[in-house]
Formats: C-alpha cells, sequence, structure tokens
C-alpha cells in the first residue's frame, strides 16, 4: 500500500505541477510538451485506481493524437503570444473580482444543499466490482449494449458535423489545375509520341 | 451473453438514418446538375415512408433500446406533424434554391438529418436520449442558416444560431446534471417515480428544473431567450425559415411537454410559475415588438415568438385540457405558418426576392388569388373566427380558464388584440393601398398547391374541428398516462 501511495503522490505532484507549468510557460511549444507530461502522469493516476483502459485510451489519444496536432498547430501558426498576454493582464483585475464574487455566491447556495445519503448506491449504471468484469467490458457493455442508442445518435450528430463542414467550406474553384491520374494513366504513347527525322543543319 | 436491446418501436428512425445515409450517396455519385432534383424527389420519399412506418406502428405505449426510447399515441401525433412541416420545407424550396446560389444536394439531406433529430427528441425518455436528438437537431439547422455560404446574413444567422445554442445546450447539460445528481438517474419513468417519494423537493432539483426550462424555452424561442430569433429569421435563406418557424418548434415543444408532464409531473405546483412568466412575457413581447416592423421575415419571427406564448399557456395549466390544447394549437400553427410562407416565398418581383411588408401593396389588385389567401392566413394568426386560429387560441384559453389562470388568460385576450394590429395592417396594405411593382407568377406547382390547401384547410377547419381535436385529446391522455 505505501508504494502505492507513494506513487499516487508523485503522480499527482507532477500532475500540478505540469498543469500549471501549461498556462505559465512563455514558449507555448514547452507548453505542449508539459501538457504531454501532464496527460502522461494521469494516465498513471487512472492505473492506480485500476482503471487501466482509460489509461491506455489517454495516452493513445491524448498523447498520440491530441497533443501532437496542437504541437502542429503551435507550430505551424504564427501567433503572437505576448500580444495576447496583454489584453489578459489589463482585463486580470476585473475577471478576478467577478470569479471570486461568483465563485462566494456558488459556494453560499450550494454549501445550504444536503444531499441525500443514500443516494451514493443509486447510480442508474453502477459499475460493476473490478474483481467481476475487467473494466474493458465493463465500458463496451456500457455503450455498445446499454446505450447503443445514445452511440449511433451521437455516431449521426458527427456525420452532421462532417457534413456541415464539407458543406460550408468546399469550394470548387474555376481555372485550378489539377492532376488527374486516371487521365494520365489512361493515355497511350502511341498518340503522344512523335518520331522526327531532323536532317543535320537545317533544324526542325 | 447480454441480448440484444428491443428495437421494432424505434424503425421509423432507424430506416430513415439508413435512407439518410443513402441519399448522401446517390448526391454523390449522380451528375451534379441533376443531384439536387432527385436527392429532393427521393428525400420527400424517404420522410413520407418513414410518416407511414410511424403511423403504422400504432400508438400502444413501448419502450425500447433498455427504455431510452418511448412511443406512444403522444409520440406519433407530434411526429407526424414534424414530418409534414419538413416535407412542406422541402416542397416550399424547391425554386428558391436553384436561383439563390444554394444548389447543393446536401439542403434536403441535412433536412432529412434535422428530422431524424427532432424525431429522437419527441420520443427521448431520458436526459441523454433527450440531449443527443436536440443536439442532432440544432446542428443540422445550423448548417442551413448558413447554406447561402456567400451571402454576409446567411452566414451572419448561422453563426449567431450557434453560438446562442451552444449557450443554451450548455445550459440545458447543466440543468440534466443537477437533476441527475439530485434524482440519481436520467430515465425519466425512474425519475418520475423517485421524485413522487419526496416529501418535499429539494432546491437543486427547482434548479436543475429552471435550466432545462431554460435550455428549452430557447428553443421553441420563448421570452426571454428569443433575442436570436429575429436575426436568424430574418437572415436565413427564406426556405430555411419557413422550416426553422415550423418543424423544430413543433419538435421542441413536444420535448418540453414530455419533460415537464412526465418526470416533473409530480411538482406542477414547482415549475408552473415559471411557465407561466415565459408565456405570458413571450405573449407580451410578439405583440408589441411586432409593431414597428418592416421586414416580413422579422415580423414573422416575432409572430412565432408570440404563438408560443399562446401555446404555452396550455403547459402552464399543466392538465389534460391544456395538453390537449397545445397539441391543437401546434397542428394549425403548421398549417398557417407554412401558407404564410410560401406567400412569403412567391414574394418576388422580376426574378428578385422583396421582403418589405410595403412590396405588398395592392396585391389584392395585381394577384387577387395570392392576397386572398394570405388574408386568410392573417385573420387565422389574429385569431379571428371562423378561421381555424381562433379554435387554436379558444382551447387554450378554455384550459386555463378551467385550471383558475384568469390573468394569463386576460393577458393572452390582450396581447392578441394588439397583435392583430399588425396582422391586420398587412391586409390593409393588400387592399387598400396604392399597387406597388407586380409580382412575378408563383414559380412552382409546389408552391401554388400549398398556398391553395392550407388556405382551405385554415377556412374549412370549423366544419370538422373533431377530426384534430380528438386525436389530440387521445395523444394528450397517453402523455399523462405514460
Amino acid at each position: 500500500m505505501a508504494i502505492a501511495t507513494l506513487c499516487f503522490y508523485v503522480f499527482a505532484a507532477i500532475l500540478v505541477a505540469c498543469g500549471a507549468m501549461v498556462i505559465t510557460a512563455r514558449n507555448p511549444v514547452h507548453s505542449v510538451l508539459f501538457l504531454i507530461l501532464a496527460f502522461f502522469n494521469a494516465a498513471g493516476l487512472f492505473v492506480l485506481i485500476g482503471a487501466e483502459f482509460l489509461a491506455m485510451i489517454l495516452v493513445v489519444v491524448y498523447v498520440g493524437a491530441v497533443a501532437v496536432l496542437f504541437l502542429f498547430v503551435v507550430m505551424m501558426l504564427d501567433i503572437n503570444f505576448r500580444d495576447m498576454r496583454k489584453g489578459a493582464k489589463r482585463y486580470a483585475g476585473v475577471g478576478a473580482a467577478i470569479g471570486i464574487v461568483l465563485l462566494a455566491e456558488i459556494l453560499l447556495v450550494v454549501g445550504t444543499w444536503q444531499l441525500d445519503p443514500g443516494l451514493s448506491g443509486a447510480g442508474a449504471a453502477p459499475t460493476p466490482a473490478i474483481a467481476d468484469m475487467h473494466n474493458t467490458r465493463a465500458l463496451g457493455n456500457l455503450i455498445y449494449t446499454e446505450y447503443v442508442y445514445l452511440f449511433q445518435g451521437a455516431g449521426m450528430v458527427l456525420l452532421v458535423a462532417m457534413m456541415g463542414a464539407i458543406v460550408l467550406t468546399l469550394r470548387q474553384r474555376e481555372g485550378v489545375k489539377r492532376q488527374r491520374i486516371a487521365d494520365q494513366v489512361a493515355r497511350s504513347s502511341k498518340d503522344e509520341v512523335r518520331k522526327v527525322n531532323v536532317s543535320s543543319g537545317s533544324g526542325i | 451473453m447480454s441480448e440484444l436491446p428491443i428495437m421494432g418501436p424505434a424503425l421509423p428512425e432507424i430506416f430513415l438514418a439508413i435512407a439518410v445515409m443513402g441519399l448522401m450517396m446517390v448526391g454523390v455519385f449522380v451528375k451534379p446538375d441533376r443531384a439536387l432534383p432527385l436527392v429532393s424527389a427521393l428525400a420527400i420519399a424517404v420522410l413520407l415512408v418513414a410518416g407511414a412506418l410511424i403511423a403504422a406502428g400504432g400508438g400502444g405505449y413501448q419502450l425500447a433500446f433498455g427504455d431510452l426510447f418511448v412511443v406512444d399515441r403522444f409520440a406519433v401525433f407530434m411526429k407526424l406533424l414534424v414530418i409534414a412541416g419538413s416535407v412542406l420545407a422541402i416542397i416550399m424550396s424547391e425554386g428558391f434554391i436553384r436561383r439563390e446560389g444554394m444548389d447543393r444536394f446536401e439542403y434536403p439531406v441535412l433536412i432529412c438529418l434535422a428530422t431524424l433529430g427532432m424525431l429522437m427528441m419527441v420520443s427521448a425518455n431520458d436526459l441523454i436520449a433527450l440531449y443527443i436528438g436536440l443536439e442532432l437537431q440544432s446542428l443540422s439547422l445550423y448548417v442551413t442558416a448558413s447554406l447561402q455560404r456567400d451571402r454576409l446574413r446567411s452566414t451572419e444567422a448561422g453563426l449567431k444560431y450557434f453560438v446562442l445554442g451552444a449557450l443554451s445546450s450548455g445550459m440545458l447539460l447543466y440543468g440534466a446534471s443537477l437533476i441527475y445528481g439530485f434524482g440519481g438517474t436520467t430515465e425519466f419513468g425512474a425519475l418520475a417515480a423517485h421524485f413522487g417519494e419526496l416529501e418535499s423537493v429539494p432546491v437543486g432539483v427547482i434548479t436543475g428544473i429552471v435550466f432545462l426550462v431554460a435550455g428549452l424555452a430557447f428553443k421553441v424561442s420563448a421570452v426571454p431567450f428569443h433575442m436570436w430569433t429575429p436575426d436568424v429569421y430574418e437572415g436565413a435563406p427564406t426556405p430555411v425559415t419557413a422550416f426553422f418557424a415550423v418543424a423544430p418548434k413543433i419538435a421542441a415543444m413536444a420535448l418540453l411537454l414530455r419533460v415537464m408532464m412526465g418526470p416533473f409531473g409530480g411538482m406542477v405546483g414547482e415549475w408552473f410559475q415559471i411557465i407561466w412568466f415565459v408565456s405570458a412575457a413571450s405573449m407580451v413581447l410578439g405583440a408589441f415588438a411586432a409593431i414597428p416592423q418592416t421586414n416580413i421575415k422579422r415580423l414573422m419571427a416575432y409572430s412565432s415568438i408570440g404563438h408560443v406564448g399562446y401555446a404555452l399557456i396550455g403547459l402552464a395549466a399543466g392538465t389534460e385540457e391544456g395538453v390537449t390544447g397545445i397539441l391543437i394549437y401546434m397542428a394549425i400553427y403548421l398549417v398557417m405558418n407554412v401558407g404564410t410562407f410560401a406567400c412569403i416565398l412567391s414574394m418576388k418581383v422580376k426574378g428578385r426576392m422583396v421582403e418589405q411588408i410595403s412590396d405588398l401593396a395592392g396585391l389584392a389588385k395585381t394577384k387577387p388569388a395570392m392576397a386572398a389567401a394570405l388574408l386568410i392566413f392573417m385573420f387565422s394568426m389574429a385569431g379571428i373566427p371562423p378561421m381555424a386560429g381562433f379554435f387554436g387560441k379558444l382551447y387554450v384559453f378554455r384550459a386555463a380558464i378551467n385550471a383558475e389562470l384568469y390573468t394569463l388568460a386576460v393577458i393572452g385576450a390582450l396581447a392578441s388584440v394588439v397583435s392583430a394590429f399588425y396582422y391586420l395592417r398587412i391586409v390593409k396594405v393588400m387592399y387598400f393601398d396604392e399597387p406597388a411593382e407586380a409580382f412575378d407568377p408563383v414559380e412552382t406547382r409546389g408552391l401554388k398547391a400549398i398556398i391553395g390547401v392550407a388556405g382551405v384547410i385554415v377556412l374549412a377547419f370549423i366544419f370538422y374541428p373533431s377530426l384534430l381535436a380528438d386525436n389530440a385529446a387521445v395523444a394528450a391522455v397517453s402523455l399523462l398516462q405514460g
């Protein structure tokens, strides 16, 4: 147990430190690199609570795809972050004041609520004990069997998003020269290559 | 091994989802100049088949997909209205989209996808299913609003709708999460059972309901969440506006009814004052803000805000009679709005669309038939007997009186008197002003037929009110029993 506790504190401390570095680092590339480190530590925390599938997904999807995409975007776009910070500093005072007032209000409201003690076990889809079912299977059961309707519905939403992006941005421009591979392959050398006998000294 | 979930009751939705993907394939592989007419015709056919499947499925209370999906008489009634709205929207857009540079086959496909989302909304029996249906519908609508992507106003409308829609979805989700937190489940039946046992309703649940209602009120464009409506209605291409004014409103109203009368039906006392305020404010704003409008599409936007207010009277009453009133009101609203928009789509001078009310001047002399039809629709919207619109108002007002909501009924009656001013002003412009430039002839047979049929239905409703009223009453009973 001691090792697990130690691991937890190491992962958690690095995670929080990385989170702070992501927003404070001056160089945006460094920010993204700290973000990747943060993802790895979060994955470690998932492993500690026995959610190995989520840990793998976090590494594969977020580190492998999302963070690398961020890195590309940051490197390709020439954004001057110093100028963006200038504006942020100007509004920081007012923003913080509003944030604190809002936080105090929410605490006052939520602090008076009392949760029903019997509620914690009343979830609609309580997770089975880890010993009964490994969590890849538990998630699969939930997503593809119990909530298959929602899964398919979400798929239709993504289809609309894709269609919308194409409809609103794809343009057939006039006068653009495109490579048409089928035409290129279909051309035969008989039509295109001509043998010309050039007598010396006279030119074509 | 786990068994496959029950899917039978969702057959129309499954059919529509698969057919939509087929339509996309057809659109891509057919020659570009033939794609739009072909896909439009197929989309209408697909929607009609889906409608037939819904009607054939009958209205027995059935659950599917592990209680996420419900079919009852109420769902069948609302779904048929939604399908009618979508089919008419595709028919109406035929001439416009070819002329105004939005002739892409994706338009009918997006309408079908939006319709699928609306059917899912109407049948939602769970907070997550509600949200997925709502997003599918909204996302398709955002895209169709900005489909004229080279026109500034259309893209502006789409962007505004998107940003405000995202905000309202956020509020709705926050409300749903609070309700889940206090109810322990997202399924409507279980929620109703859980809240039924409680002696007093926790504050958190009421907060959740408020956020949920705010999100849904945005979708039906009720005051104070109506700000987007006039801009979006004015900026979006006219056939899209016609679609916005009808089908999504009906679906969102169905959703609001199902949520409020289902899981929260036992605590009408807690939320009725919210609906009361939203209803009264919508009626008053719809009546007064429309008066200075000169653009007919903006006028229709305020008019639709007012109509939502009248329909919500039935929900504030919270009785079976009130629900019946809403169903009748929405059905009549569909017919008269479709008719009016068919007339607006025919407002065209020398191939150019016009949208000002002053352009209608002297229409009675230049095009008497169209003027007569518009006269019928305007009288009906104003609620002047014997037009259908009068009966819509009659049913909801009667429900309000029987539920002892006298103040609300009086506000409604006064607001409808005020709103009669701007409806009748259009009639005055058409019949008594000096003729402006004559409109071009109505361009498609579909538009002519829609104007004619809608006019006849609005006029003849007085002879056969029971056709609609009986079905609506049965649907209302099934909603309250479910």
